[in-house]
């Protein structure tokens, strides 16, 4: 198929066309507005076969896709910001009902002071939800996200948020390659709900009272399903791969493999990094950067092969995490990677509420690394592009 | 409604839950479920009757039932009830299938508000059911805004300086017919034969219905436990619950004691949560409330034009 030029938000919207969910109950909110709008025409022009409720909050969204879900249809939705936060008392509940669907979180700083820029303090902050998480560097990437996240929810029984920056993924415009309808639908292939509600011949009570003889077995297994959902990403990455011609990986290794040190990223700013990377290995200095689009079921045991052996790491946060040490990939990069090599590693938190980080900022970061292959780290944790 | 007729419909709730006894709210969801022989699929908000009915392992639900949080019964049975209008437009379900939400005042008149509210406006052809029993009562007696002015209530208790609750009961069913939906009725569970033409009409109209029932909870009010209905009763002879039905905006007093209308002092004697308003110096709390009584059955009397 020819590229089209299209921006993150018609890139995810289209990919809503294509899956064709049968219900998407959904509330606006600045930056993923643009989703809806392009899928609200895909409603109005017959183009889709679902419905779309307009509900009256995201709290309502979320409730309505919980229970959309457990009647048996397929579901989508998407939100931003303050609409996760929200959402996220039903957020818990759909997990814990395993309960698959896809949201796009089109990330968005938190309140307060209100902004309406990219960072990922919002999806962060369901890191412990039990949700499955990714995020996209680019259109094409948020695209093909949604798509294979959306058949990974199906076959993981758990839900799944495609995590795309604010404005500079959302709205920036970009080519990109559509795959065919047909194709789509096929990958997909029909939605079965375990023990659907309209399912009235065989009822079932769904979240009853649940007190201590029982509540933590639940957990127990809930725990186990996410842990399980690794090898089904990658069973569902392959057969991506096969139908589509695309590789869905856990991370991308961008000239990590000689590399001595190394940033760790997600999302846009991979795009920006991997620009400095081939800039300066035309100099000849071993740095590499990995780019995580896996982060929730964590690739703990992933990361710790490919970060075996390096000098030094820079972990990017586009998030604070108050009162903790460093930001939330930080430290589960430097836990994963405790009982292996324990390769010096630092973390740089940046572009909160949409602060600019640029090509420069990112070599001077590993114009600091590289410097820590001899000196000792002096502040682990630090605050990139903020006046202090 | 014949009697004999109604002995034969499946219980759709059956016993041996956990419910106080002489709870209304178990009387009124069963009368509620009489009244369609169509399957039902059910939401409850977070309360007595979610939580008493399904400690796991058991469950006294013998149709599809869901709970999911306190504010979002209503929503929740939006988004079941939009997945089976295109389930079955694309003709994977072959049923028809009723929907219905329980919720107490707390998950109806506060918390579940706007989820209740946006529901209503967009049209779901759903029944919602509001078991009123005028507090928080699964949380052990707080007030709610459905509580009576002057009620005595965790939260509102009466003490040397407080004769109770300070604000009057929200009017919710006035709120609902604001959304102008197809059916809304308030009823009571002493007149059976009432809630269950209600809830029939509920379920047959096309699009949202609302029933609010008043609710009398043992504990809550504190009375004997074989007074429930009575308490229902007297409720509504004092004009204090008026049973009255809104249908496609056409008002109705289903109800009307005319010159036998009994003082709202009769309902509230019985009931230890008013005690302290008979002491000489609660005087005019009484007042007020009966003031009030008559002024709200006199803008539903014009409302239903009816002397």
């Amino acid at each position: 198929m020819k590229a089209k030029a299209l921006s993150g938000a018609e890139s995810v919207a289209n990919a809503m066309r294509q899956i064709d969910p049968d219900v998407v109950p959904a509330y606006p909110i600045t930056p993923q507005t643009d989703i809806m709008h392009a899928y609200a025409k895909f409603v109005a022009d017959g183009v889709v076969s679902g419905e779309l409720i307009r509900v009256e909050s995201e709290h309502s969204a979320m409730s309505a896709a919980v229970g959309a879900g457990m009647a048996g249809a397929r579901v989508m939705t998407a939100t931003s910001a303050n609409g996760l936060a929200l959402m996220w008392e039903i957020v818990y509940i759909a997990s814990s009902l395993r309960l698959p669907m896809c949201m796009a979180v089109v990330n968005r700083a938190l309140s307060a002071p209100i902004n309406i820029h990219c960072d990922h303090s919002d999806s962060m902050g369901c890191r412990d939800t039990g949700w499955m998480q990714m995020y996209a560097e680019n259109n094409q990437e948020s695209y093909e996200n949604m798509i294979f996240g959306m058949k990974y929810a199906e076959k993981a029984k758990l839900p799944f948020m495609m995590c795309l920056d604010g404005f500079i993924t959302s709205h920036g415009i970009e080519p990109v390659t559509l795959f065919e309808d047909e194709k789509v639908k096929a990958f997909l292939g029909e939605h079965k709900q375990d023990y659907p509600l309209l399912d009235v011949d065989n009822p079932t009570t769904v979240g009853p009272l649940d007190l201590f003889d029982y509540y933590f077995e639940h957990k127990r297994k809930q725990s186990e399903g996410m842990f399980l959902a690794k090898g089904i990403f990658l069973e569902v990455a392959k057969d991506f791969e096969a139908t589509f011609g695309s590789k869905i990986d856990i991370f991308e290794k961008y000239h990590t493999d000689d590399a001595d040190t190394v940033i760790v990223a997600m999302s846009s700013t991979c795009g920006t990094a991997k620009e400095v990377v081939d800039k300066l290995r035309v100099e000849g200095r071993k740095i590499g950067l990995l780019k995580l689009r896996l982060f929730r079921p964590f690739p703990s045991y992933e990361l710790k092969e490919v970060l075996k052996g390096k000098k030094v790491i820079a972990v990017l946060d586009r998030c604070e995490s108050f009162g903790a040490f460093g930001g939330p990939l930080f430290s589960e990069i430097r836990s994963a990677l405790y009982e292996v090599s324990k390769p010096k590693i630092c973390n740089y938190i940046y572009g909160l509420g949409g602060r600019e980080i640029d090509m420069a900022m990112i070599e001077s970061i590993f114009d600091e690394i590289e410097k820590y292959t001899t000196a000792d780290i002096k502040d682990f944790v630090k605050y990139l592009g903020v006046r202090e | 409604m014949n009697l004999k007729e109604l002995s034969k419909r499946e219980d759709r709730l059956s016993s041996g839950h956990r419910m106080c006894p002489g709870c209304a709210a178990t009387i009124i969801a069963r009368m509620v479920m009489y009244s369609t022989e169509l399957p039902i699929v059910v939401t409850t908000a977070t309360g007595c009757l979610e939580v008493s009915t399904t400690i796991y392992p058991f469950t006294a639900w013998k149709i599809p039932w869901m709970h999911s949080a306190f504010e979002n019964a209503a929503a929740t049975l939006s988004g079941i009830q939009t997945a089976y209008h295109v389930l079955k437009k694309k003709g994977k379900i072959k049923k028809d299938i009723k929907f219905l939400a329980f919720g107490g005042d707390g998950g109806t008149y506060d918390i579940g508000l706007q989820s209740l509210s946006g529901t209503l406006e967009r049209g779901h052809d759903i029944v919602y059911v509001c078991y009123d029993n005028e507090a928080y009562m699964n949380t052990g007696v707080q007030r709610s805004s459905s509580t009576p002015f002057g009620a005595n209530t965790k939260t509102t208790p009466a003490g040397k300086v407080s004769f109770g609750k300070q604000q009057f009961k929200k009017d919710l069913t006035l709120v609902v017919a604001g959304h102008h939906i197809p059916y809304a009725a308030q009823a009571s569970p002493h007149n059976y034969n009432d809630l269950m033409r209600k809830a029939a009409r509920a379920f047959e109209v096309e699009g949202p219905a609302f029933l609010n029932v008043i609710s009398p909870c043992v504990p809550g009010w504190g009375y004997p436990s074989e007074k429930t209905l009575e308490m229902a009763k007297l409720a509504v002879e004092t004009c204090f619950w008026p049973l009255y039905e809104i249908d496609n905006d056409e008002w109705k007093l289903n109800f009307n004691p005319k010159d036998r209308k009994k003082p709202v002092e009769e309902w509230m004697k019985p009931q230890a949560r008013f005690k302290h308003l008979f002491k000489p110096e609660n005087d005019d709390v009484l007042k007020k409330i009966q003031a009030r009584t008559d002024l709200e059955w006199k803008e539903l009397k014009e409302r239903c034009k009816v002397e």
